[in-house]
């Protein structure tokens, strides 16, 4: 969607006759100026917008869950409803459902991965935030690694290091010189696979979303300032950045809930021996 | 493209300092939902399932505590038609038992008075014999004397073979019972 916005960047450009042609939107929109700057034990900490619009998001999300679990009671308030809803939505669907039946205890992560992705993707349509941190490979990268560290520590826990590391090595019922082939790829697969693709995936998500709202928002007020055809053109690109936000409310909750879910089949897998 | 040369960094390298501030954003997120949010949740997650197995619970103890009382008034309910069963049973053998006891005390009286009756007439049979007796012969010795035409009455030889006469009749009567009264009144006539 990129490349075709630079196309179209580049036909308006030209048709216009040069001068300020449409500038396409690009990698500058993820790396905003920094607000503040300081270094601390070598390491170089850049706070930017994304960074606040982060600690906004997860400093909201904490206030409402707190609120709605401080005052619990049997029958709910709305508050305590929503925030349950939430909650149950991941210890029952999740924890309980996927996981197994020994996933309660696995609830309150989960709820937290659920939450916390949910609330910062929340931010990519939220007026003057419009960019979800998650859109920041960082964010994404350090929940796999928790993810990561966690389902490989509750392998080692339930099924014991030895048996743990060697049925995914040497993963039973598959024949013998299978292993040449299987061996490799499920090492990479449990190892280094999936936690980057649990990363990637909600970062790409966000990452591609966020550049659809900028291109047709950013579109559709370049066409406005331009004659010609820009008359149909204009109008469509608004449109289209209305209709993908509701698409990227979809993305939000749906990205939130797979890296969740896939979670919970991962820590099934430590769990529950066979694969 | 200008901006682009300003950005030599690629999106998939993340600076250390960014993934610092993840680590503590999402240490915190969990550090909330264990310590706080999961506990309250699952407490009244807890309650509520109490509350409502607590319901049942209920319900279930008053159930069973109506069909115990039921059952203790069954019970008694048998135990009291047992007991009246008992109860009619015993008066009517006592009854029956009176009754019995009626029947020999009357039986015995009837049969007293029938025995003392027929002694009675033993009795009478036996003074009206020696009444007859004595008559008879009074009146044989007198037929006799008035046929003889003198008086044998105090001729006390005579009255042995009177006496010996009447025995001789009786000794026949004797042997052909109850011709006694058919033949006295036959002699009186």
């Amino acid at each position: 969607m990129t490349s075709s916005a630079h196309t179209l960047g580049t036909v308006l450009a030209v048709d216009s006759g040069g001068g300020d042609g449409f500038q396409a939107p690009g990698l500058g929109e993820f790396y905003p100026e920094t607000v503040a700057e300081f270094s601390l034990l070598g390491v170089d900490f850049a706070i930017t917008r994304i960074t606040i619009i982060l600690w906004i998001a997860t400093a909201l999300m904490l206030a409402f869950v707190i609120a709605a679990s401080r005052k619990a009671q049997i029958v709910p308030g709305k508050l305590q409803f929503i925030g349950e809803s939430g909650y149950s939505l991941v210890r029952d669907g999740i924890a309980r459902d996927v996981v197994g039946p020994k996933g309660i205890p696995f609830a309150p992560f989960l709820a937290s991965l659920f939450f916390f992705i949910l609330a910062n993707n929340f931010m990519a349509i939220v007026p003057f935030a419009q960019i979800s941190p998650m859109s920041k490979f960082a964010f994404p990268l350090v929940l796999a690694a928790f993810c990561w560290v966690l389902y490989i520590y509750i392998g080692i826990r339930e099924q014991g290091a030895g048996k743990y590391f060697k049925d995914i090595l040497f993963l039973p019922g598959v024949p013998k010189p299978m292993y040449i082939l299987v061996t490799p790829i499920e090492l990479l697969q449990n190892f280094v696979v999936r936690p980057f693709t649990l990363a990637v995936r909600l970062f790409a998500n966000m990452f591609a979303g966020h550049m659809l709202l900028v291109v047709f928002s950013l579109g559709a007020v370049y066409l406005f300032g331009r004659d010609n055809f820009s008359v149909i053109f204009g109008p469509v690109s608004a449109l289209m950045a209305i209709v993908m936000t509701f698409f990227e409310l979809l993305v939000i909750f749906l990205q939130a809930y797979v890296f969740t879910v896939l979670m919970g089949t991962y820590l099934n897998g430590s769990i529950e021996a066979d694969h | 493209m200008s901006f682009l040369a300003a950005e030599s960094e690629s999106p998939l390298l993340p600076p250390v300092g960014e993934i610092i501030i993840g680590l503590i954003a999402f240490t915190i997120v969990l550090l909330v939902f264990f310590k706080f949010v999961a506990p309250r949740f699952e407490q009244v997650f807890r309650a509520r399932r109490e509350a409502i197995e607590g319901g049942i619970e209920r319900a279930e103890a008053m159930q069973a505590e109506a069909k115990a009382a039921l059952e203790q008034y069954r019970a008694q309910l048998a135990e009291a038609r047992t007991e009246a069963a008992q109860i009619r049973d015993q008066a009517r053998a006592e009854g029956q038992q009176i009754l019995e006891e009626l029947r020999t005390q009357a039986q015995e009286e009837s049969a007293r008075i029938v025995a003392r009756g027929e002694e009675q007439l033993a009795a009478s049979r036996q003074q009206v014999l020696n009444e007859l007796r004595t008559h008879i012969g009074t009146i044989a010795v007198d037929l006799a004397g008035r046929v003889v035409g003198e008086s044998l009455s105090d001729d006390a030889r005579r009255r042995g073979t009177v006496d010996r006469f009447l025995d001789q009749l009786e000794g026949m009567a004797g042997n052909a019972d109850g011709r006694v009264g058919a033949t006295v009144p036959e002699g009186n006539r």
